[in-house]
């Protein structure tokens, strides 16, 4: 077995393009809680906004978070891939360009064009608005989805490139050679691994995106051009699976360079390490017909693929990186902060969360848990409780003044505020789930009102600790965009 | 009932999850500067967290595949012939071609829709959701369910479709025709 051991690389700074990227990533997520909140505030029946604007806010909140997901994981990436291949700065800031153009679009349409067909959009619902919205508003939300795709596939194509030009090929870069031949220990490091593996399924996710939504838009002006509603249906949860899952692969970039840096302890890409990464990377994108298991006409051996493909991609996620994570802390001496705090947090959210997703996966708990809250209850648990917190453990990170500062009590109510709440609105969309509550609906039965009134307390915990945190990362912009030492040693370490 | 078990499941879960994390931050603060032990001995632990993920995840991931609610497997030895509902969705109605069926003895909905794509969810008088499948333009679904008490059941939509999908509700009756 190769031998492994911690090598230190210097903390860098953020450039310019990374700040404006999350930047814009907190601002729009901030936005996207309230409206969140708004949204339970409507269900419990503390506020009165109606049906029509609880739809329009679902398909903002949709399209925003998995948008905004996008932006962040991208900039987590992008700002610690560029330590290993050489990246286009350029087209980095065409993607962020593209993707604002793509925003004001959607909110056009939403704002000015009433349209609510939520964010997966399904074939034909954008086409057969009963008098609900325009044409052009549909075509509007569509034409924004593509866009941002179209500058996020530009954004992958470089990152493929600078991956080729530096390993050869997708599986050196995937460590291959080490993990089908021999393990010199000389494989590509994590980020590089989790950046092809995210590379290579969101150029295939985003084809398949931008060709349904292709295909939409000319069905929206030429309506003799009809589309097999199934295939349109798992071509947008193809997309939609590869691209929200991605967003986690990116962020979880963060967790592998910086808790070593914390921790004076290797993180390197043995044969598990790869093998898992390689093995999720075919699991993202072959488990999507578990989002069909209700629709009986798919062809069965694919809704049973979606099945057993669950249970399986948990094991990379506990074993490998959960396990992984617990490994290099475990009498580590890390000091905690709020960056190793927050990323620690990440991967409790990510792993806790993947236990109600694979129970959702299996058909017959499916079968009475299909769209009911049971389903934002286990995505929310990975993505705000585990991606969120990868990110805002990376701003905390970027943005710490230096090695050995104490944050304020501020900062540390506002994560176990965050913490909290996280998991107190989640457990209240999964308590509401095995009660039987079904999703996306305005109006909740009068028996359902006391999880959307908790959901919505502890919602709102989560929006002012997230507050807490964007303001601290909007007042320390300068200090993340300067080269200096942020992780500091562990104690009782050897400098 | 599944849901409960699908609830505690995930509590027992998660909580071993927290407890795993919990254990390691308390005791992440006292170093050992020689990581190598520490490091053979966490690999002969996850070998043992592999496999003991094969063994419990294995066999529930084919126990729960052998019932199946597609096809004829689901409700197809009960006895007598099924009772057909046909059951088509428009926004925002549920069109039933009947909406009285007998105890103990199979249903068969044949489940489509007229415009865009909805969910056909079968509530029990306690609103618990008890069946479902999708209802799709241009396919049929065949949802089998035989159910086991009288009473009023209700269909709520349970896939997004407009303005009023909260509202697109029906009602079946189960008892003596």
């Amino acid at each position: 077995m190769a031998n492994y051991t911690y090598e230190h690389t210097p903390d860098r700074g953020a450039t310019a393009g990374v700040l404006a990227y999350l930047g814009t990533a907190c601002a729009v997520l901030l936005l996207m809680m309230l409206v969140g909140l708004l949204m339970r505030l409507e269900q419990a029946q503390i506020i009165d906004l109606g049906a029509n604007w609880f739809y329009e806010l679902m398909t903002l909140h949709g399209a925003g978070m998995v948008g905004i997901a996008g932006i962040a994981g991208a900039a987590v990436m992008w700002h610690f891939l560029r330590q290993y291949v050489e990246l286009s700065p350029a087209i980095f800031m065409a993607n962020l360009a593209l993707f604002l153009v793509g925003v004001a679009m959607i909110i056009g349409s939403i704002v000015f064009g009433h349209f609510h067909a939520a964010w997966t959009f399904l074939y034909p619902m954008p086409s057969k608005a009963m008098g609900m919205w325009s044409q052009e508003a549909a075509a509007l939300f569509m034409g924004g989805l593509l866009v941002i795709g179209v500058g996020f596939l530009l954004m992958h194509l470089d990152i493929a490139r600078a991956i080729i030009a530096r390993y050869g090929n997708f599986a050196r870069a995937l460590g291959w050679p080490q993990l089908f031949v021999h393990d010199d220990g000389k494989a590509p490091p994590p980020t590089v691994v989790a950046s092809t593996m995210v590379t290579i399924v969101n150029i295939v996710g985003l084809v398949v995106g931008a060709s349904i939504l292709t295909m939409m838009l000319v069905n929206l002006y030429l309506p003799e051009f009809t589309i097999d509603p199934m295939l349109a249906k798992g071509m947008i949860y193809f997309f939609g699976h590869v691209f929200i899952n991605a967003t986690i692969y990116m962020a979880v970039i963060a967790v592998y360079e910086i808790l070593p840096r914390y921790t004076q302890r290797p993180w390197k890409a043995n044969r598990v390490f790869l093998a898992s990464w390689s093995a999720s990377t075919l699991m993202v994108m072959f488990i999507f017909p578990h989002h069909l298991l209700m629709d009986f006409a798919f062809p069965q051996w694919m809704l049973i693929m979606g099945h057993i493909i669950g249970y399986l991609n948990t094991v990379p996620i506990l074993v490998v990186t959960g396990y992984g994570a617990l490994m290099i802390v475990f009498r580590s001496g890390i000091r905690w902060d709020m960056a190793s705090r927050l990323l620690f947090l990440s991967l409790f959210g990510w792993a806790a969360g993947a236990m109600p997703a694979f129970i959702d996966g299996t058909i017959t708990v499916n079968y009475v848990m299909h769209n009911t809250l049971w389903v934002p209850g286990h995505f929310h648990t990975y993505l705000l409780l585990g991606m969120v917190a990868m990110v805002f453990g990376f701003i905390y990170y970027l943005g710490k003044p230096a090695q050995h500062v104490r944050e304020s009590w501020l900062d540390r109510a506002a994560f176990w505020g965050f913490t909290s709440g996280a998991l107190g609105f989640t457990l209240s969309f999964l308590y509401a789930g095995k009660e039987s509550v079904a999703r996306r609906y305005a109006v909740h039965l009068p028996e359902w009102l006391p999880y959307d009134r908790a959901g919505s307390l502890f919602a709102a915990l989560v929006v002012a600790s997230s507050l807490i945190f964007v303001l601290r990362f909007f007042s320390r912009l300068g200090a993340a965009g300067r080269d200096y030492a942020r992780a500091p040693l562990a104690q009782g370490a050897a400098a | 009932m599944m849901q409960e078990i699908a609830w505690q499941l995930s509590l027992v879960l998660m909580t071993l999850v927290a407890l795993g994390f919990g254990f390691v931050a308390i005791n992440s603060g006292v170093r050992v500067e020689d990581y190598t032990p520490l490091q053979k001995r966490a690999y002969r632990i996850r070998s043992k967290l592999f496999w003991t993920l094969v063994a419990v995840l294995g066999p529930a991931m084919i126990y729960t595949l052998l019932d199946l609610p597609y096809g004829t497997s689901r409700a197809g030895h009960k006895a007598g012939p099924a009772q057909v509902v046909e059951a088509t969705g428009h926004q925002w109605r549920w069109e039933l071609s009947r909406d009285r069926v007998v105890r103990d003895q199979p249903v068969e909905f044949r489940v489509t829709s007229a415009d865009i794509n909805h969910g056909f969810g079968i509530y029990d008088a306690d609103m618990h959701l008890v069946a479902q499948t999708q209802a799709m333009p241009g396919y049929t679904n065949t949802l089998r369910h035989t159910f086991t008490a009288d009473g009023t059941y209700r269909i709520l939509c349970m896939e997004y479709c407009g303005i009023a999908h909260h509202n697109m509700m029906s009602e079946i009756k189960v008892g003596s025709l």
